[in-house]
């Protein structure tokens, strides 16, 4: 008998061990990729940024170091306001209203069609991952006759929030609807329904703010774009913040000027994006 | 001092009022969800609908609460008609299938929620929200948020909430589905003992018999879009009007038998029938298991009440047991104690209590549930 039961237990404790055993390696295997990946994306990301800046420090001798080409950016601005500081402004300008326009546009269809016209969603779906597959240069031969007619009135670079929108609209809708997904919006809607709440509150009151993460999402990724918006703007002749980085790179003598306007707005798009992720992951709101 | 439940009480009881469905229609393209349905809630009482998944009751519940539209038919609550009143105006508080409660608002927020939509003082709001959180228990946990308590206390949040806004009607449906088989029966217990203390008109829907049996003041069977049968737990259970409610509620063990006269026999034995115009021949009988008892048999002779034992379900304080009788197999269900006395193989004698039993037309006899 106590044969049996020793014959009995003894695979059992193997077994228990050789799987939490292989596990632990596994696991250790799993980090050390994890690590080594991480690494290896990290430097792919900073090392171009940093060698960007260290350009922008390089000083008259190869390897000295000098902060010339960040004086010159304002220098080189000449008198009057600095189209630089004008270009900033109007891309912060763009960044804003082509947020709220995406938002107001998207947020509102999006609830609407999840909880009563569901099958359109993928049409709608569809429509707003096209600009994705449409080349920038494509967009612009299009608007060009449009935007022709709208610089024809005198009217300011602000009227490119149109077709940034347009480009906005796949990635903010991607963020929209992945926070939709994750919320029950019909039983919340419908509890809020029959708590007496009338379809705007139930937008309001309850959906939008259980969206709070997935708006601040399609915020940060509408904001990038807008941001770091070339193409479009330099076809069409406006001057937003990436065209007259180009135009300082263009009519500058020094080379370390592009590096170090280049820099600045990079430090200025992540300092932006940094400040709206933090405003966006204070504490829940109290209803 | 006033306790929560008793400012409840008056404010509620005062507006216990009858719900009146009148042949009410819904389609979904060509399915036929609800029949022209005919039913009424009498004030203050609570109401059960049980049946099967498809049945028609959460649509007779969504058409009530203004969730949707019904194709034909009309509503009154209190005399007036809400038929095309939108669920924003129909003063009814619901607790879903679903946890429904808003993630971004705590406890006591939830369950302002619907005061605050009407405009109360916040002082009068927060007070409010308080006894309802006291009358369903849970004024502890008013300044957490719902992912920081347990299912079932949400369900309880999700109740209080509802009778917060002092609703004419309590609709609910499925409540308890989600939560496990103890806490389910606690929830039960306490939905029960508010709407009694509450006193209001309140509609549950289920497709739990023992939960329908156990809450409802009276029972709703539905098949297929219409009501099988509306009566008292007890009579649903003992004297069911349809082959199907008695099926569906409980176990039945379908017995050919013939009928003759005010009675019906299965296997040997007359048993009186509950529909007293069923014509005469052959028919299946449903006799319950727990009509059936079960004496060791030690004389070895074999009849249509003898068998042997195959198998024993232990439920607790009660096992089912199944015994082969040869052409069929029936259940009985027995105290536990009675039935381990009868292991498998040993040989029984039958007894069917001579309970009304009611007859259908089909065959195929065998147990089912």
């Amino acid at each position: 008998m106590a044969a049996v039961t020793s014959l009995g237990e003894t695979p059992i404790t193997a077994q228990a061990r050789v799987p939490r055993g292989m596990q632990s390696r596994r696991r250790r295997r799993l980090n050390v990729f994890r690590y080594v990946v991480f690494t290896l994306f990290g430097l792919f990301f900073i090392l171009p940024p940093l060698a960007m800046l260290r350009f922008s420090l390089e000083g008259a001798k190869l390897g000295t170091w000098s902060v010339t080409a960040w004086r010159q950016i304002a220098s080189y601005q000449g008198s009057g306001i600095p189209p630089l500081l004008s270009a900033i402004e109007i891309s912060l300008e763009l960044a804003v209203i082509t947020c709220a326009v995406t938002l107001v546009l998207l947020v509102p269809t999006m609830i609407w069609i999840r909880l009563r016209v569901q099958w359109i969603s993928r049409t709608f779906e569809f429509l707003c991952l096209l600009p994705l597959t449409i080349p920038a240069i494509v967009l612009v031969v299009g608007l060009g006759p449009i935007y022709n007619k709208i610089q024809h009135f005198s009217l300011s670079a602000l009227m490119l929030f149109w077709v940034y929108v347009i480009l906005a609209l796949p990635y903010a809708y991607r963020a929209l609807a992945a926070g939709l997904g994750a919320i029950d919006v019909t039983t919340l809607s419908e509890a809020a329904r029959s708590l007496g709440a009338s379809w705007l509150s139930v937008m309001t009151r309850v959906i939008v703010p259980n969206m709070r993460q997935a708006i601040l999402n399609a915020l940060l990724l509408t904001t990038a774009l807008v941001l770091g918006e070339f193409t479009i703007a330099y076809l069409l002749l406006y001057n937003n913040l990436q065209a007259e980085l180009y135009s300082i790179s263009r009519n500058t003598p020094n080379a370390g000027v592009l590096f170090s306007t280049a820099t600045a707005a990079l430090l200025f798009a992540f300092v932006l994006l940094l400040i709206l992720s933090f405003a966006g992951r204070r504490r829940r709101g109290r209803g | 001092m006033t306790s929560p439940l008793t400012r409840t009480q008056d404010t509620a009881a005062r507006t216990a009022v009858e719900v009146r469905m009148e042949g009410l229609s819904r389609h979904y393209g060509p399915v036929v969800a609800l029949d022209r349905l005919d039913l009424t809630l009498q004030p203050g009482e609570l109401v059960a609908l049980l049946g099967p998944s498809g049945c028609g009751k959460t649509t007779t519940l969504r058409l009530l609460a203004g969730l949707e539209d019904a194709d034909a038919g009309g509503i009154t609550v209190g005399g007036k008609d809400i038929t095309r009143l939108p669920a924003s105006k129909r003063d009814m508080g619901m607790v879903f299938q679903a946890y429904s409660l808003f993630p971004h608002m705590t406890v006591r927020q939830n369950v302002a929620f619907g005061l605050r939509l009407r405009r109360v003082a916040g002082a009068q709001r927060d007070k409010r929200a308080m006894d309802m959180l006291e009358l369903v228990g849970l004024s502890s946990q008013a300044d957490r948020y719902p992912n920081q308590i347990s299912g079932g206390q949400q369900q309880r949040v999700a109740l209080a909430r509802a009778l917060a806004i002092e609703p004419q009607v309590l609709l609910l449906d499925e409540p308890l589905s989600a939560l496990d088989a103890k806490v389910r029966a606690q929830l039960r217990d306490q939905i029960r003992r508010i709407q009694l203390e509450v006193g209001i008109t309140t509609l549950f829907v289920t497709h739990d018999q023992e939960e329908a049996l156990a809450i409802a003041d009276r029972v709703g069977v539905m098949r297929e879009g219409r009501l099988d049968q509306l009566a008292t737990p007890t009579e649903v259970y003992s004297r069911p009007a349809t082959s199907f409610v008695a099926e569906f509620v409980g176990l039945t063990n379908r017995l050919p038998g013939t009928v003759s006269g005010a009675t019906v026999t299965v296997r040997g034995r007359d048993l009186p029938l509950v529909d007293l115009a069923t014509p005469p021949g052959p028919v299946t009988a449903l006799v319950r298991p727990e009509a059936v008892t079960l004496a060791s048999d030690s004389s070895g002779e074999s009849g249509p009440l003898t068998g042997t034992v195959i198998a024993s379900t232990f439920l607790g304080a009660t096992s089912r047991v199944t015994v082969d009788l040869g052409d069929t197999t029936i259940l009985a269900q027995l105290a536990t104690s009675d039935a381990t006395a009868l292991p498998a193989g040993s040989r029984v004698t039958l007894t069917i209590r001579p309970d009304p039993v009611l007859v259908s037309a089909d065959s195929a006899p065998e147990a089912e549930e």
